[in-house]
């Protein structure tokens, strides 16, 4: 039996616990940093990362989240989730928990306006995974340890980086678990290396 | 092909706000405090709604001038209001950009009969909703999101408490029902069948339904949350506190942590005065801004 955690603080919680889903597959609702000792894998959800991140550093779960991480555990972020595992910002001073080597835009596509859904073929995963985008981030540059999983016009939208996963938008708001699944699968690699 | 305005997309905006707090402001300077509070978003107003009871008169739209201010202030996103039928101020404020359109009994309605068809814009709306007939009609028109109507600028949760009971009790209801019954049950409600139908089969609102109307202290926004809210909306509540930044935050976190009552009792500490609250009963008539739709 697995453990995923999907973090409480705001934003999709309900649809990424529900997309996690399976026989083998315990989803935690994850609000204390204490939490995060019995979980094998963590899904930072979207939702607005300004308000993520106060809470992230208000609840402490600074320094736990990156000894996580560090401990070789997967992380798929998603949106604001990708945003807090980035290293750099465009236009901040710093990165918040900079969990992987890349660059990310907020609102790299404008307003609400402007958020749309399309098609996205994502290596590894399938050519035509359903994306929807919501004043979605991009990635602007990576790391050579950072491999890039999809492209949307040329732009990154999905890298991963090891264990660390990240996407700009948003898997769960669809029904489409393929990307789920992915994630799921990293998390059962990771367990099976630890238990070898 | 990508396709912009979609029910995904736009319903998916609200999603992202679930858990947090939407916050009423009437200049930049008030979304920055709002921002670093952790608002998940703002909202941009001419005045707040315990302004707007003073004052008195025919509330509209605000200048776009502080909507654009609102939005080049902060990174999060910007809501603005339109009034009840205002079909050009709603197009105005699509096309400078407010990311989410509150369709809202707060300002002066414009048409007394109808609501507008909110599924052609490509911007989302929100709207209030008293009972699960209202909720649903909103929905059918193309609402993305509900909120309780509550009573605005009073400062008392009474009524948005009332709401939000009523709505959760209807949607157990029809949940309980069997499909034979179901059509009675949307005469009564005066609800689209379709919507009522899907909402049994789901056990849920086909979107995030928040609180707002009257919301006043972080004890307020938790017990909200306890009843069912997906977030909340505090209007007067904040910059009417004798300390806006300490409330915010104190609101914020008690949004998010609605069940620690340990931590609900050290944020609600030395907080400072709230805004002034108003008794419902006094109101009468248009002065009951939950009345002027249906």
């Amino acid at each position: 039996m697995m453990k995923i955690g999907v973090l409480a603080l705001q934003g999709a919680v309900r649809e990424h616990a529900k997309s996690l889903e399976a026989p083998d597959t315990e989803v935690i609702i994850v609000k204390r940093p204490e939490q995060l000792e019995e979980i094998d894998g963590l899904v930072f959800p979207g939702g607005e990362s300004t308000t993520m991140r106060r809470l992230v550093e208000k609840y402490q779960f600074f320094e736990p989240l990156q000894a996580f991480a560090k401990a070789g555990k997967p992380i798929f972020g998603t949106c604001a989730g990708l945003i807090l595992m980035a290293t750099d910002v465009v236009g901040e001073p710093e990165g918040h928990l900079e969990l992987m080597d890349m660059t990310v835009q907020r609102n790299a596509f404008g307003r609400q306006r402007e958020s749309f859904e399309t098609e996205l073929s994502i290596r590894g995963v399938a050519d035509d995974v359903e994306a929807v985008f919501i004043r979605a981030p991009l990635i602007t540059e990576v790391g050579q340890d950072v491999e890039v999983l999809a492209e949307y016009k040329d732009e990154i939208v999905v890298a991963r980086q090891d264990h660390l996963l990240s996407c700009s938008f948003h898997p769960e708001l669809t029904n489409d678990r393929r990307f789920h699944q992915y994630f799921v699968q990293m998390v059962r690699e990771a367990q099976t290396a630890v238990n070898v | 092909m990508a396709e912009r305005g979609t029910d995904r997309v736009k319903r998916g905006m609200a999603e992202m706000q679930k858990g947090g707090v939407i916050m009423d402001v009437v200049n930049g300077e008030q979304a920055k405090i709002a921002e670093e509070a952790g608002a998940v978003a703002v909202m941009a107003l001419e005045r707040v709604p315990s302004d707007i009871r003073a004052a008195g008169g025919v509330a509209r739209m605000a200048d776009p001038t502080i909507v654009q201010e609102v939005m080049d202030a902060v990174s999060i996103p910007v809501m603005a209001k339109a009034r009840i039928g205002h079909i050009v101020e709603a197009r105005v404020l699509e096309s400078l950009g407010a990311d989410y359109i509150d369709e809202s009994e707060v300002l002066t309605p414009a048409d007394d009969v109808y609501h507008m068809d909110k599924s052609e814009y490509t911007v989302p709306f929100v709207c209030g909703a008293r009972d699960l007939g209202e909720a649903t009609r909103r929905i059918g028109e193309g609402a993305s999101m509900l909120r309780t109507k509550g009573e605005p600028g009073t400062g008392n949760i009474v009524e948005a408490v009332r709401h939000m009971r009523l709505i959760q009790s209807q949607i157990r209801k029809v949940i309980g029902l069997s499909k034979d019954e179901l059509m009675t049950e949307a005469k009564n409600l005066g609800a689209p069948y379709e919507l009522l139908l899907q909402i049994r089969d789901r056990g849920r609102l086909p979107v995030v339904n928040f609180a707002a109307g009257g919301i006043a202290t972080p004890a307020d926004a938790a017990l909200m949350m306890q009843l069912g809210a997906d977030g909340v909306f505090v209007g007067s509540g904040i910059f009417k506190s004798e300390y806006p930044d300490k409330f915010a935050r104190a609101i914020v976190e008690a949004t998010t942590h609605y069940e620690d009552y340990e931590l609900i009792a050290k944020l609600s500490k030395g907080l400072g005065t709230a805004m002034t609250g108003m008794d419902i009963s006094q109101l009468e008539g248009f002065d009951r801004m939950q009345d002027r739709s249906q």
